[in-house]
């Protein structure tokens, strides 16, 4: 286990605490560049919506993780960085300059959905944000003018200043991974300056934050529009890479997802939304595995265990039908959120760190470490 | 004039007077303490003046200046930091978040210059950082700078939130029960802080308190309330043999 001498006010300031951190994320780096010469096409394209999830869960955390105020309507803010760049590129607009106006106009959406959430508190918050998403999603399938309703909207090949970039191209994966990176960098910073403070501040207690001369209303209005200015950056690699966008694409469902993303990563460090995207990118994939490969492997156990073909045709069949129900992927997420919040709620990053700390304190580790304390009188009176 | 003043200071819920026509001066300088039976409005006073509750009538002033109509967050920026009695810490951050939000007061760096983390950002901070470093000197909190807050036991907690006060470097400050939960050594402790908050930093302190012997130790004046009205004002002494007081504590 390494000590740490602190000697300067700059060993606290600074992002990389000692040596160790320079090395592991250089390497990190160094992997994720050769990545695109080295990997499938496919899991490249898995690696970009890794990135793109990612961006938007460091989003996400901003907003719940950081300052406590949950959303469940950041597929609308996604929606709305996708339509912008969608609609601005049909009039020949380059790309830095709409994927910036991208992320304005959301952010300015952002800012005015924050207004009204003010006197929200909690689930209530939670289902103003819903709302918010469902209008925005009624308004893409009815503006046709704008957004071709329920056609939805092409997006034709980024063009970088004159150079083609391809949706599965390296230069795209790398763009989007400068994204994230430049995402995750600005977060880190604006987590150790006063306005970071003063988010977490208000999420741990508002009247104490009050107290202390952080304006809390016009914080939570910064939160929410640096979180939906971020995902409408995201927005728009999101359309980019599908090359095709409608409204059926950002549902309830989407905005679920990434809550899940940060959920099960972690709510309380950075490290949780990329951790968080990797999950939820990857069990798609797993989950079609399952779905086309589960009911072959059942049938096959029941025909070891006796039962006749015929029967276990019928499992087959079963399993299948079962398999293919409508809303099963929904009722996956759902089982996996219960799941994490009961047994793991400091999700994949805090896992991650109780490995760590098991290996550095072996044999002395003791499970009580993180076990939540006890909170102490609070009260509730002056929220 | 006086240094801070409340005039017919009233807050009323529904037909129940919290606070009822409270005037009381506080001298720049001096240690103000009000004590007063469960109930009698004394928590309420200091939600008033840091503004979590709106008067019903009255005004407070500060440094000549009428601060009644201040938003809340306003009334730090003034000068004016406060405890709470049930501590109200930012329970998932370390220590030094918690001071280092005590000093938002004086951040002046704009959110742009956050994001790149500019020169002027990371000055400010170091700024910041040795303000924070003289408090946590002042209230040798130095072995506890790097916990989490929700890992520390009751009577460091209390400290923490008095130094999350002064690291706002206020002129006046408001201790709602400093010695509530503490143990006599740490009570001890709190009293010598209070008296070196008023000797060697200059601040002015107005503080509730239940705690009869810390009150005497250090106040130089008390305001006795019950039922939101007050009912003697002068030295310890003088209030602790009032009628009125004892009859409102003992019965008469």
């Amino acid at each position: 286990m390494r000590f740490l001498f602190k000697t300067d006010y700059d060993d606290d300031i600074r992002l990389f605490p000692h040596s160790g951190y320079v090395v592991s994320y250089g390497l990190l780096i160094a992997v994720l560049l050769i990545a695109p010469y080295v990997l499938s096409s496919y899991l490249m394209s898995q690696l970009v919506f890794v990135c793109i999830y990612a961006t938007v869960g460091v989003a996400l955390l901003i907003l719940t993780g950081f300052t406590g105020q949950a959303s469940l309507g950041h597929a609308a803010f996604l929606a709305i960085g996708a339509y912008t760049a969608a609609y601005l590129q049909k009039y020949n607009v380059p790309f830095p300059v709409y994927f910036l106006a991208a992320g304005l106009l959301t952010g300015l959406i952002g800012a005015l959905v924050g207004f009204p959430a003010l006197r929200l508190q909690g689930i209530y918050l939670v289902i103003a944000t819903i709302s918010f998403a469902f209008i925005v999603e009624e308004i893409l399938a009815r503006w046709e003018s704008v957004t071709n309703g329920n056609e939805g909207m092409r997006i034709k090949t980024l063009s970088l200043l004159g150079v083609a970039v391809p949706r599965d191209s390296p230069a795209f994966y790398f763009l989007c991974l400068a994204v994230l990176v430049l995402t995750i960098v600005g977060t880190l910073n604006l987590l150790r300056s006063p306005t970071g403070r003063a988010f977490v501040a208000i999420r741990d207690s508002e009247t104490a934050a009050r107290s202390m001369g952080v304006n809390v209303a016009l914080y939570k209005v910064k939160s929410f529009a640096i979180s939906a200015a971020i995902t409408g950056f995201a927005g728009v690699l999101f359309a980019h890479k599908l090359s095709f966008i409608s409204p059926e694409m950002f549902t309830l469902q989407l905005s679920i997802e990434f809550i899940i993303v940060i959920l099960i990563g972690g709510t309380f460090s950075l490290h949780g939304a990329v951790l968080g995207a990797i999950f939820i990118v990857m069990i798609d994939p797993f989950l079609t595995y399952l779905k086309d490969d589960m009911p072959g492997i059942i049938a096959g156990v029941a025909a070891t265990f006796g039962a006749g073909a015929e029967a276990a045709a019928n499992v087959q069949a079963k399993v299948a039908a079962f398999a293919s129900l409508n809303g099963l992927k929904g009722a996956i997420y759902g089982v996996i959120i219960v799941l994490f919040v009961l047994f793991e709620p400091l999700g994949l990053y805090g896992r991650w760190l109780k490995i760590k700390l098991f290996f550095q304190l072996f044999p002395l580790y003791k499970r009580a470490t993180f076990k939540r304390q006890k909170i102490y009188v609070k009260s509730e009176r002056n929220r | 004039m006086s240094y801070f003043r409340a005039e017919n200071l009233s807050l009323h819920f529904g037909g129940l007077k919290a606070v009822d026509a409270v005037s009381f001066a506080v001298e720049k300088g001096e240690i103000l303490s009000i004590i007063g039976p469960n109930g009698a409005g004394k928590s309420s006073i200091f939600n008033l003046i840091s503004r979590i509750y709106r008067p019903t009538s009255g005004r407070i002033f500060f440094e000549d200046q009428d601060i009644t109509e201040e938003p809340p967050y306003d009334i730090a920026r003034l000068g004016i930091a406060r405890t709470f009695q049930n501590i109200e810490l930012f329970e998932n951050a370390t220590v030094l978040a918690n001071l280092l939000v005590g000093r938002h007061r004086h951040s002046t760096t704009q959110l742009w210059q956050e994001l790149l983390f500019l020169p002027s950002v990371r000055a400010n901070e170091k700024l910041h950082r040795r303000r924070v470093e003289q408090v946590i000197e002042f209230l040798d909190l130095e072995p506890y700078r790097d916990k989490l807050i929700s890992g520390l036991p009751y009577g460091v907690r209390k400290v923490i939130e008095l130094a999350r006060a002064l690291c706002s470097e206020p002129k006046l400050i408001l201790l709602d029960e400093p010695s509530s939960g503490l143990n006599v050594e740490e009570t001890d402790d709190m009293s010598f802080w209070i008296r070196d908050m008023k000797s060697e930093l200059g601040i002015t302190v107005l503080m509730v308190e239940h705690d009869m012997s810390l009150v005497n130790r250090v106040s130089d004046r008390v305001i006795a309330l019950n039922y939101g009205r007050v009912l003697a004002m002068g030295s310890p002494a003088e209030v602790q043999q009032h009628p009125d007081v004892v009859a409102a504590y003992l019965g008469a």
